[in-house]
């Protein structure tokens, strides 16, 4: 594919708002996970919180998709002036001509578990507080940012679990390249429910200590709740960074446990090299789906050393802010954008023994290292994956 | 403008068992009886997935085998796009049930459904594909968004692609607020403009041109009843083999403009 600018970017996590704030984390290897409470929930687990999703307050003409999902859309439209320069797109190539694909994967599903608590006791109704479209229904995340830029450009939610927020990427890719839109809004936002935090519980797959990626002790996922934006651009003078490829593949194997040979994730590797003209040794870092769960770590470790042999420094930054689910193709290409541009490889936290039987260059501390190319995979339930090369500015 | 060529359908709603009989129906609709849409068991899928399976995975699967052996490609070969507003309602209710409980006990399989693309993740299993696969929602306006989708990636890749639309209703209380008539699910297998098939050249518009109805009052009722039978007026296009202009709901401000020929 032609390269594509991605004129700004931005995330919010449990690490901080904004760009800076996660470099910082990044570069001092902290972590934004706590074992602390979220809602009612009575699990026994480590959570990637952002506070001020409880609290901040939408506009008044679009109170109706108020609920935590949308909220944290908001804290992220307003980290690094994103909206700003979403609404400065929409001046230059024309509102209908900016589409917006953001991914998610529970969307705003919190608002109908608590609606569920209050049913009328002899109707069995829901309370009449509850929004259902803008809220609960899975587009309602790219319904509130288009409305909140006041774009009138293509729009959708791509919802294919937790690789929902990297297939965006290559969704806008092809339709700028299609000329169906000249720039778009991208990315992913998810947020914390008893939804996932019960449902990853139920398959034993949530730790009830920090998530410990490409440990031999690690015992599964550590959820966090993220919004992460992207904006691509057909033309632009100062890009911050270029995405180069984006591969997509199905497993076809398991719903919800992947190749144990990693082949369709090996699958999207290879597509997203193929894409952006590149061999594996162009690629400097890879930021690893890494969620910290056996079986994850172990198919995705023979499909790296598959595709990348073992010399390619990589890491999962789910240690730092958790699992983010549908944010976490999103926040994971920015975080990988950052070290780019920053030249600073993240470290893998929370490991104490290295597995011995994953092969990958895992990198366990932060270091400086010059980089011209960083790729960031993305694997989902109902075995959908993708991966996203991006290259340098300059 | 984007052009594709249509080069098989798959149908499946209310009264409608399949797109050959739907065919019939929209061309004489007043032999057409809605009843209850009657979902088959899709014999593609593993006994372990048809256990487990839902009916937006079985609606799915069993439209995309109707466009699929329409056009004759092998379902391993085929890039999908599904698109639904609600995915699986059932479960969803469900699981809200469940997590209202003092004891949330959540049943794995639950859950594991409980995605969005759990439709497009049991179809690539059936299919043993690892082609790529994508599930997107867009509310009212799901047909048209993975419409749009679906001939962008074959515009991308010049190879054929596989587009299943499915709604579902939900079961009460969140039927009341929103309101699905039943269950609908809509295939068609584009591919590049260089094939044999109808052709569609879809344009994406913003201009108020009004929305294309259908002109028999029942089955406009089914299409402003539930998403995926937006595509009506289109499939009656591709049916009645004559050209045509329809346009096709889209989100608020913008529509899809489809050339027929």
């Amino acid at each position: 594919m032609k390269p594509l600018a991605v004129s700004h970017y931005t995330l919010v996590t449990a690490l901080g708002h904004g760009r800076d704030a996660t470099l910082a984390a990044l570069r001092d290897g902290r972590t934004g996970l706590a074992p602390r409470p979220f809602e009612t929930a009575q699990v026994e687990t480590w959570l990637g919180v952002v506070e001020q999703a409880d609290s901040i307050a939408l506009s008044a003409e679009l109170a109706s998709f108020d609920c935590r999902n949308n909220r944290l859309a908001e804290l992220g439209l307003r980290a690094d002036g994103f909206g700003h320069a979403a609404r400065a797109a929409a001046a230059r190539w024309g509102a209908h001509r900016v589409g917006v694909f953001l991914g998610t994967s529970t969307s705003g599903i919190l608002q109908t578990e608590v609606a569920y608590r209050e049913r009328d006791a002899s109707s069995g109704a829901l309370p009449a507080w509850l929004h259902y479209g803008h809220t609960h229904n899975t587009y309602s995340v790219s319904a509130y940012v288009r409305a909140a830029l006041g774009l009138r450009g293509p729009a959708h939610v791509v919802s294919t679990a937790c690789s929902s927020s990297a297939k965006v990427f290559a969704a806008a890719a092809r339709m700028i390249e299609a000329g169906i839109v000249d720039a778009a809004v991208v990315g992913g936002v998810d947020s914390l429910c008893m939804t996932t935090l019960y449902g990853f519980a139920s398959l034993e797959l949530l730790s009830p200590q920090i998530c410990r990626p490409w440990d031999t002790e690690r015992n599964g996922l550590s959820l966090g709740e993220a919004a992460a934006f992207a904006l691509l651009e057909r033309q632009c003078d100062v890009p911050r960074a270029w995405l180069l490829g984006a591969g997509e593949s199905s497993d076809g194997h398991h719903m919800s446990s992947p190749h144990p040979q990693g082949a369709g994730a090996a699958q999207a590797m290879r597509a997203a090299l193929g894409q952006a003209g590149l061999q594996p040794g162009d690629v400097d870092y890879l930021n690893l789906h890494g969620t910290g769960t056996p079986g994850n770590d172990a198919a995705e470790d023979l499909a790296v050393c598959a595709v990348f042999g073992d010399e390619l420094p990589c890491s999962s930054t789910k240690g730092h802010t958790g699992h983010t689910l549908g944010a976490a193709g999103g926040v994971e290409a920015a975080i990988s954008m950052l070290a780019l541009a920053h030249g600073v490889i993240p470290a893998g936290l929370n490991v104490r023994t290295p597995d011995p039987a994953l092969k990958a260059k895992y990198m366990r501390e932060s270091r400086q290292h010059e980089m011209r190319v960083v790729a960031s995979n993305s694997f989902g339930f109902g075995g959908s994956n993708a991966c996203l090369i991006f290259g340098e500015a300059a | 403008m984007t052009a594709v060529r249509v080069i098989g359908v798959g149908l499946l709603g209310p009264g409608l068992p399949d797109w050959a009989t739907a065919q019939a129906l929209l061309r004489e609709p007043a032999a057409w009886q809605r009843e209850a849409t009657v979902i088959p068991t899709p014999a593609r899928l593993p006994p372990a997935e048809r256990r487990r399976a839902s009916n937006v995975v079985k609606a799915s699967i069993a439209v995309a085998d109707q466009a699929l052996s329409a056009c004759g490609l092998a379902a391993s070969a085929l890039p999908t796009v599904f698109t639904s507003s609600t995915g699986d309602p059932l479960n969803c209710h469900l699981l809200c049930e469940a997590l209202a409980t003092a004891e949330r006990m959540v049943s794995p399989t639950r859950f594991t459904n409980s995605v969005h693309n759990a439709a497009a993740g049991y179809w690539h299993i059936a299919a043993q594909s690892r082609q790529p696969s994508t599930s997107l929602a867009a509310f009212d306006a799901s047909f048209a968004a993975g419409l749009l989708e679906a001939a962008v990636q074959v515009l991308s890749t010049q190879a054929p692609v596989l587009l299943v639309a499915c709604d579902v209703p939900y079961p009460q209380p969140l039927h009341a607020l929103r309101p699905l008539d039943d269950v609908m699910a809509v295939a068609m297998v584009l591919a590049p403009a260089a094939s044999a098939g109808r052709s569609l050249h879809i344009e994406v518009t913003h201009d108020d041109a009004p929305i294309t109805r259908c002109a028999d009052s029942a089955f406009e009722a089914l299409r402003t009843g539930l998403p995926a039978a937006r595509a009506l007026p289109l499939l009656h296009a591709l049916m009645a083999g004559a050209a045509g202009t329809v346009v096709l709901e889209g989100l608020p401000g913008s529509a899809l403009a489809v050339q027929v020929s």
